[in-house]
């Protein structure tokens, strides 16, 4: 069992109690072979930097559907590379109006994946951003 | 600074980052293993195992809490430095896609933010025994990084689970009311395995029941001394045998009921815990356990490395011929195994 296994952090911050969308990401991810660890609600960025650090995880998974991700996501960012993690691949779910798109992707965040995303996409996705990091 | 020197020196991302090397079983990962154990060793380790959704995860949260502010929940202990607590949660791995989802930090949001806390989830990747065959490796590392307590989380566990006795110093069975009638608490397995027994969800109707079943079981059991089974056989650490049986004789299990998700409970079951490792501290047990320990780990490291060795020596194609043979039912196994050793010797 000597394969390097992708590790992903599923958290949801700020104050919006619906992680239906999470879950579904976290099993299609699971179903990819990766392993998530699954933070549940209502987590600061401050929480999930400090999840990200002590899991020594490949990506971050971010759900926010409260219209706070301008707030939360740069924050989330921040931490991680305050932490020596700037290689740690953060993707964003949930609602994320069209105009802010181009300005997330600018800051570094490797992709977005709204309601209708076909789970092959992001898989793909994922795992192509973190192979690029340990070629 | 090379990383190990970083882990004992209190980097946190080195000791995330050596904690995936030695769980992927690298190169990297064994020599920082071998660099670091000279300081292992000191660390208390406890076992917390049960059936899935007896809230073991709620239990292990609240324990790291206790450690973290003793002098705040106990008044006589004023001016005593927290313990510094790691959490090693484990999840199954799906046995499919090979993937894992980690839940059990779900539970443990009490804990963030506090740098005396250290969790890190594990997949089983495989292993059967209710803990990842690398959760012993991992925490050797936490044990060097100065954790004083390392709770460790078994997947949620059936009645075979038992692997978490051989690593862990204590190891805390949990139940829940409601879950099995009195031949469940007589049965071989994850019970016998027991230092502590906790009736968890204390609130729900039914606890004195399930109290009743375990405490009648622990009467039974006439306290007598566990040497392990492994695969069958007895297994005894080479020369310890009658120390064993002076130390084990003693120990009752005691039995706890908590509510953990209120704390109810919690400052009866440390004590339990403290009782236990001070119990095996006076009577040679602490250093046995070890023994045991350090024996399943060396039997485990020397049975991969001479069946790695030996299918290297093996001419290629055999081993796939002699499935074939198998499949065809033109050899049994035994008989399979007998023609590939004959061909390596």
């Amino acid at each position: 069992m000597n394969e390097r296994k992708i590790r992903v952090l599923i958290a949801k911050p700020g104050l919006d109690g619906h992680d239906r969308g999470a879950k579904v990401v976290a099993r299609a991810l699971r179903d990819a072979g990766m392993e998530i660890i699954y933070t549940g609600l209502r987590q600061t960025p401050e929480m999930i930097a400090e999840a990200a650090l002590q899991e020594d995880v490949d990506a971050v998974g971010l759900s926010i559907l409260s219209g706070a991700h301008m707030a939360l996501v740069p924050r989330v960012l921040e931490l991680l590379k305050a932490n020596g993690q700037e290689n740690v691949k953060v993707f964003l779910g949930g609602i994320v109006p069209d105009e802010d798109v181009p300005v997330l992707l600018k800051l570094g965040v490797i992709g977005i994946y709204g309601p209708g995303t076909l789970s092959a996409t992001y898989v793909t996705e994922i795992r192509k951003a973190v192979m690029e990091v340990h070629a | 600074m090379d990383l190990a020197q970083a882990v004992l020196a209190g980097d946190r991302l080195a000791l995330a980052r050596t904690l995936s090397y030695v769980e992927n079983g690298t190169e990297q990962g064994r020599s920082i293993l071998s660099d670091l154990f000279a300081y292992t060793g000191n660390a208390h380790l406890v076992g917390v195992t049960g059936a899935s959704g007896t809230g073991k995860s709620s239990l292990v949260n609240q324990l790291a809490r206790y450690y973290r502010q003793p002098a705040r929940q106990n008044g006589q202990m004023e001016g005593e430095v927290p313990l510094r607590v790691a959490v090693v949660a484990v999840d199954p791995t799906s046995p499919f896609t090979g993937g894992a989802i980690l839940g059990d930090r779900i539970r443990m949001r009490d804990l963030a933010g506090d740098p005396g806390v250290f969790i890190r989830s594990m997949a089983t990747r495989g292993s059967l025994g209710g803990i990842a065959s690398a959760t012993a490796a991992v925490v050797q590392v936490l044990d060097a990084a100065r954790y004083d307590m390392i709770l460790i989380e078994t997947v949620g566990a059936g009645q075979s689970e038992v692997e978490i006795a051989h690593l862990a110093h204590t190891t805390v069975v949990v139940e829940a009311p409601g879950l099995g009638d009195d031949i469940q608490a007589i049965k071989a397995g994850i019970l016998e395995i027991a230092d502590i027994l906790v009736v968890n969800k204390a609130d729900l109707p039914g606890v004195e029941n399930t109290e009743r079943a375990l405490r009648g079981s622990l009467d039974l059991a006439h306290p007598q001394p566990h040497h392990f089974q492994h695969h069958g056989h007895l297994e005894m650490a080479a020369g310890q045998a009658d120390k064993a049986e002076a130390f084990e004789a003693i120990w009752v299990p005691p039995i706890i009921r908590t509510v953990a998700i209120e704390g109810t409970g919690i400052p009866e079951l440390v004590k339990a815990i403290s009782d236990h490792q001070m119990h095996l501290h006076a009577t040679g047990g602490w250093v046995l356990r070890e023994r045991w320990r350090l024996q399943t780990e060396l039997d485990m490291l020397l049975e991969n490395r001479l069946v790695e060795g030996f299918r290297s020596r093996l001419p290629v194609g055999v081993y796939e011929q002699m499935l074939e043979d198998m499949l065809g039912r033109r050899l049994s196994p035994f008989q399979a195994v007998e023609k590939l050793v004959d061909m390596v010797d």
